[in-house]
């Protein structure tokens, strides 16, 4: 496990001491930032017509902005995250040193899952960027903390999931531009996948449906945790970083 | 050489390596006693690279077994990773570090106490002379400081073994010296095999040498026989005019001594020849004679230096034909 953390640690090291990090971070802040505007913007006009109309239902910020915003936030995630994870195996397989991690006495798991949580990590990074939109909700309204950060929770597993199959992808390729965009292709594969289960009825759409992430996030955005969408997210996450591992290994009877 | 089977530091035995249907190497065995110095000559796409891969358990053999300190590397992959320094071809460095912070990430990843890491990092510095760049970015260096660091990355776990792809490859004469020197005084501590395709590197350098070609071992012996084994033979330029060229050709042929003779070019009335001599032969004088013998004007005679190339081709060819009998 030592040694999954060295490797975590450089990763994060060369995430950060390149423009990647900080150049997906000021993005994220920008797109997430007009999303905000944009949701409290919402928020506000509906206020004033309710005020003017002279009608006072409780206004649930949690279900009029922090909601919505959780499951934009799941699509944007989509495409940063094929990113995040281009680089992990194909920056080493071009510069040659993928030769220096797998002759070092590291398990190739520790190698995967050290790359796998240091782009979670960077993933976490950009969630908190978001988090500073946020705290002006609580800075200005009392919006529930707690479905708040299941909907966190949630945005963390579905990159989990997602960046292993990234990860996966990296494995297969010395090009970064093909890992990148092959693993956007499938992260929008999984989004539009729900798409089907609104006409159709069959095994084949339920099976879709069911594989799509953003059907499996939807209920983390409404603050419910269930254990059907833990276990899809696990899943991926355990099927990803296997596939990534089977590859890892088929590199060495290849290369 | 009276070595205990277990004096053995490397063990390589029938070892075969296929790719689809290219076969990278092709049934080697050799071995490289503890302490000793072994040079792996051979030229480009021989199958240098593919055995040093096998024996970092980077990749595993098609057949045939390989063992480091008396561990297989199909069998415990981790012992032997755990002994074996590598430099692969090109150096397995990080563009965005910085020296120290490279060699104290791998030297954690070869499981390096953390309490020992610093001490190690600057005693590896300062011994393959990258002490003065070590707060320098990596991509920012030169090709021979990124050589001496990745050379630095191989011994900082103090390997038993160390295995190094082609060291001294695009460095400046100054820094193949140094490195050259760096390498020697390595030796003893560790078990050192280094692959190259430059002849007096081998003899400087080694103890040993492996000589491959095509994937198959031709030669395996000490420096010093190899060296006199090479140098016994000798080949000769003649350039002569006044006959056709297989006339001179046939008649140089039967000459005593003569191994090959090899038509170079055709000049009006001259024609060139390469005349190879049986090792330890001379056979200017004869060559001379026989010339004028027949009648033909000699213009040239000149003694020409085999260069790798021809080694390779006369010691694969000299195989082939040891193999036939």
């Amino acid at each position: 496990m030592r040694s999954a953390f060295t490797i975590c640690r450089k990763e994060l090291k060369s995430y950060f001491s390149s423009p990647i990090a900080y150049l997906l971070m000021a993005m994220y802040a920008v797109i997430f930032g007009f999303f905000f505007w944009n949701a409290v913007g919402y928020f506000v006009n509906i206020s004033f017509q309710a005020a003017m109309s002279g009608r006072s239902f409780p206004m649930d910020v949690n279900e009029m902005i922090i909601r919505p915003l959780l499951m934009n936030t799941s699509v944007i995630g989509l495409f940063l995250i094929p990113m995040i994870s281009m680089r992990l195996f194909a920056e080493e397989k071009r510069s040659g040193t993928i030769e220096l991690l797998l002759t070092s006495p590291v398990s190739d798991m520790a190698i995967i899952l050290g790359k796998w949580m240091a782009a979670v990590t960077l993933y976490a990074c950009l969630l908190g960027i978001s988090m500073l939109d946020v705290a002006f909700l609580f800075a200005y309204g009392n919006p529930d903390w707690k479905p708040m950060l299941i909907g966190y929770l949630g945005l963390l597993l579905q990159a989990g999931g997602l960046l292993a199959i990234g990860a996966f992808i990296s494995t297969t390729t010395k090009n970064q531009i093909i890992a990148g965009g092959v693993t956007f292709g499938v992260c929008l594969l999984l989004w539009v996948f729900e798409w089907v289960a609104g006409y159709e009825t069959t095994a084949w759409a339920t099976v879709m449906a069911y594989m799509s992430v953003v059907r499996h996030y939807e209920p983390f955005s409404k603050g419910v945790i269930d254990t059907k969408d833990v276990v899809y997210f696990a899943s991926v996450i355990f099927f990803g970083l296997f596939l990534t591992a089977r590859s890892l290994e088929s590199l060495r009877w290849r290369a | 050489m009276a070595h205990d089977k277990d004096d053995y530091m490397i063990k390589v035995d029938a070892l075969t390596k296929r790719y689809d249907k290219t076969v990278a190497v092709n049934d080697i065995s050799f071995e490289v006693p503890k302490g000793q110095i072994v040079g792996f000559l051979g030229p480009n796409g021989a199958g240098k690279t593919t055995t040093m891969r096998i024996l970092t358990c980077f990749m595993p053999p098609t057949e045939g077994s390989a063992s480091v300190a008396g561990f297989d590397v199909l069998q415990s992959p981790m012992e032997v990773k755990k002994r074996i320094g590598y430099l692969p071809e090109n150096p397995p460095v990080y563009p965005e570090m910085e020296v120290e912070e490279y060699l104290s990430f791998v030297g954690r990843l070869k499981g390096i106490s953390s309490a020992d890491l610093p001490a190690r990092v600057s005693e590896v510095a300062e011994r393959c002379a990258v002490a003065d760049v070590r707060k320098k970015l990596i991509s920012k260096l030169s090709k021979g400081y990124r050589q001496r660091v990745g050379l630095a990355q191989a011994i900082i776990h103090n390997p038993d073994v160390l295995i190094l792809d082609e060291p001294t490859a695009g460095l400046d004469p100054k820094q193949i010296h140094e490195t050259r020197d760096l390498i020697r005084s390595l030796a003893g501590v560790h078990t050192i095999i280094l692959s190259t395709h430059i002849l007096p590197e081998v003899e400087q350098t080694c103890d040993h040498v492996v000589i491959i070609s095509r994937g198959k071992v031709v030669a395996k012996d000490s420096v010093q026989n190899l060296t006199s084994r090479l140098r016994g033979q000798e080949a000769v330029a003649v350039e002569v005019a006044g006959g056709t060229a297989a006339a001179i050709q046939q008649r140089l042929e039967q000459l005593a001594g003569v191994a090959r003779v090899v038509p170079r070019e055709n000049r009006h009335e001259a024609h060139t020849f390469e005349v190879e001599s049986l090792p330890g032969q001379n056979v200017r004088a004869a060559l001379a004679k026989t010339v004028v013998e027949a009648g033909w004007d000699l213009h040239e005679l000149r003694p020409v230096a085999l260069s790798l190339e021809e080694v390779f081709l006369e010691l694969t060819a000299s195989e082939q034909k040891e193999g036939v009998q």
